[in-house]
């Protein structure tokens, strides 16, 4: 991380879903704390990988950030602006700076409008007119994410899982931002089709300079695309490193597992077979989070201390620079496996 | 008289029932595109059913619209007593003279018992006022129904806790039952009691009363779909974007709630020209000399042990009407919603 004014700032973000019960009068009974003060940056240019098993707020996250969601706690900045509560018309500036990327692409898409109107759309909305027409911008569009300039008057149910999602890119690409937002992007995709779109993205990341928040809920697909990446668990960050840091030298339990279950970290030409780290147990509700940490339940060093005292997201001991763990007993160097220590990001 | 239930739920999904057999859309040539739209016409125009109710239906709004002139050319009107200037059209006991209730090629469709009006034309207007009322009633019923329900949906919150409530409630009352009881009520809002109602009040009375209770269905159903809508994507897309809720209701919610508003519409027009009727039949809608389907029927039902032909054709156009337009009803919700299809 440089010192300059990072792109976002993000600081304590939490998020609560109100349970409302009761009859006949409705109250708040509850709340599903979806995300619990998230503390990280990006810097410009730079992409962020957020990795988590389902339901552990990754969305939550990304829509607090576009803000789609109002936040409970914390505050996001902008380029140094605090846009945490920003109503429509403050975040209209800033609007077409972030964008969004969504998981399903066959919901993302309006199916009453064809791709040139679902394309032109952000551009009408924020009355820009580039030059030579948004319909030669939009043909433009849809080359650079390889899809055929002519679809223009194509409706989405014309176009493959892939295909749409491609017409999802240009759309966010149409107003030019400097921050995508990109929601499990490919996991609904079929798996032959994912490399591609993932390819598409780090085109479109590494040419454009554009900043990635890239969510995903396993490493696999962050490695070959973050430079940094955030694990979550229920609603907090536990692990924040340099990609080469996170993967070569994961030091919470948390991390280790999910790695574990990244199938080309798992067997090994010429080194040991390594260890596969099953969880047990189910994570556990948002609704009541365990106390002190959050991973206690599954966690196979769990002590009392871990069960009185939440684990700070701090450099631990043996941590390089920027690579954050919240662990009261960090995993040691001499555990991880020969192949991942000795060629870090081989995939990359 | 009941109002239509909300069984058609909308698709979200565009259905295209040919796409296996063409090709991706890279192979296919450029500019033509298959619309939504289009695909459900193309749709609609191989199902026979739906088309030739699509004839019987589109006849009768056009005699309901020619009325005026295929009567002038028909050279009667459906107020003049034609008997009280020629006693010889009715008999003794006041009954058409001729055979068939007096049919003739002078007076197609025969004559009126008593008064001896013309059938043919009082049928016309009859056709007219009946569909008349019952079209605006059913426009101005989807039209609360459309504004209420998007609105609770999008909003949420307090305001769809608040119209969910009076919808529960206007859903609860026996819909028939206060029809009759209102009708009354409403007329002495506008006429002191001894008054003569005029006509057009009478109308709108019953447009005004028929949307009163009727709304509700159709906020329900659309409060629903919006519900469903406004957490799509696509509707997060737009916001991202900095889409405002006006844009994003107009350009983002309604072209996928036309699927549902048609499919009401078709199920809400033939409801509403039955309860029209009976509410006329039952002497709380229009009445007599007013020509309606409803007024038509309750006078031939006095006649009808002694001339049943007076009965037969207003009752066999309403039943043709209303027995194509819910045919055509079902054709359309298939050709919007194949996957509705039994
Ligand atoms: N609008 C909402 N109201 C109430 N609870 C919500 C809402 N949105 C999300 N949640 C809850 O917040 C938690 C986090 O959800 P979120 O969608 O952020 O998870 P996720 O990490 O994106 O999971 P997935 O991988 O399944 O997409 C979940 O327990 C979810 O049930
Ligand atoms: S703090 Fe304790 S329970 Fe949490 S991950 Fe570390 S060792 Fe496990
Ligand atoms: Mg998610």
């Amino acid at each position: 991380m440089s010192n300059a004014t990072p792109l976002l700032d993000v600081s304590g973000l939490t998020k609560h879903f109100p349970i409302k019960g009761g009859f006949p009068i409705r109250r708040t009974v509850g709340a599903v704390q979806a995300v619990d003060g998230l503390d990280f940056q990006v810097a410009e240019g730079e992409s962020l990988g957020l990795v988590g098993e389902s339901g552990c707020g990754k969305s939550t996250t990304g829509r607090l950030i576009t803000r789609l969601l109002e936040p409970t706690a914390g505050t996001i900045s902008y380029r140094g602006e605090d846009i945490t509560h920003a109503g429509r018309r403050q975040l209209a500036p800033i609007r077409s700076e972030i964008q969004m990327i969504f998981q399903d692409p066959y919901a993302s898409l309006n199916p009453r409008q064809t791709v040139g109107k679902i394309v032109s759309g952000p551009m009408e909305i924020n009355d820009i007119n580039p030059a030579g027409g948004r319909e030669n911008r939009v043909r433009e569009l849809l080359e650079i994410v390889g899809l055929n300039p002519e679809h223009y008057n194509r409706f989405p149910h014309e176009f493959s899982g892939g295909q749409r999602q491609r017409i999802g890119v240009a759309r966010a690409l149409a107003l030019e931002p400097k921050l995508i937002v990109a929601d499990e992007p490919v996991s609904a995709l079929d798996v032959s089709i994912q490399a591609q779109v993932v390819n598409l993205l780090q085109k479109v990341q590494q040419e454009l300079g554009i900043a990635f928040v890239f969510i995903a809920h396993d490493l696999a697909v962050v490695r070959h695309f973050s430079q940094r990446v955030a694990v979550m668990y229920l609603g907090k960050i536990v692990e924040i490193a340099d990609r080469d840091d996170l993967y070569g030298n994961p030091r919470h339990p948390y991390t280790r597992a999910l790695l574990s279950a990244v199938p080309e970290a798992t067997v090994d030409d010429d080194g040991p077979v390594r260890e596969r780290i099953r969880l047990v147990g189910d994570v556990p509700s948002p609704i009541s989070p365990p106390s002190g940490c959050r991973f206690r339940t599954r966690c196979w060093k769990a002590t009392d201390k871990c069960a009185n005292e939440a684990p700070p997201l701090v450099q631990v001991e043996g941590n390089k620079p920027g690579h954050l763990t919240a662990c009261h007993y960090p995993e040691t160097e001499a555990l991880i496996p020969a192949r991942l220590s000795k060629n870090p990001g081989a995939a990359a | 008289m009941t109002p239509p239930t909300p069984s058609a739920a909308a698709p979200l999904e565009v259905t295209d029932d040919s796409i296996v057999a063409s090709p991706p859309p890279s192979t296919h040539k450029g500019s033509e595109s298959r619309s939504p739209g289009r695909l459900a016409w193309t749709r609609f125009k191989r199902d026979r059913t739906g088309v030739i109710s699509a004839y019987i239906v589109i006849f009768f709004f056009v005699v309901a619209i020619a009325a005026p002139l295929i009567a002038k050319l028909y050279g009667k009107d459906p107020y003049t007593t034609y008997a009280s200037q020629r006693p010889d059209l009715l008999n003794a006991f006041s009954y058409p003279a001729g055979p068939n209730g007096g049919m003739s090629s002078e007076f197609w469709f025969g004559i009126e018992p008593q008064l001896g009006r013309d059938v043919f034309t009082f049928l016309l207007y009859a056709i007219r006022n009946s569909l008349g009322i019952a079209v605006a009633a059913s426009l101005l019923t989807m039209f609360f129904g459309i504004v209420i329900g998007v609105t609770a949906g999008y909003l949420g919150g307090k305001t769809d806790y608040l119209v969910g409530r009076v919808i529960d409630i206007l859903l609860s009352f026996p819909s028939t039952l206060f029809f009759i009881a209102f009708m009354p009520v409403v007329y002495s809002f506008f006429v002191a009691d001894d008054d003569n109602i005029p006509t057009g009040l009478r109308a709108a009375s019953l447009i005004i009363v028929l949307s009163f209770f009727g709304w509700a269905t159709i906020a329900r159903l659309l409060r629903g779909q919006v519900l469903g809508l406004r957490v799509r994507e696509f509707v997060e897309a737009a916001k991202v974007t900095g889409a405002s809720p006006r844009r994003i209701v107009f350009k983002e919610l309604l072209p996928n709630l036309w699927t549902p508003i048609i499919i009401q519409f078709t199920l809400l027009l033939p409801a509403y020209v039955t309860a029209e009727a009976g509410l006329s039949f039952l002497g709380v809608g229009m009445i007599d000399p007013t020509p309606d389907w409803g007024v038509m029927i309750a006078r031939g039902a006095q006649f009808y042990t002694e001339d049943f032909t007076f009965m037969l054709f207003p009752g066999l156009s309403m039943v043709i009407f209303v027995l194509a337009f819910n045919l055509l009803g079902d054709s359309v919700r298939d050709a919007l919603d194949p996957k509705s299809k039994r």
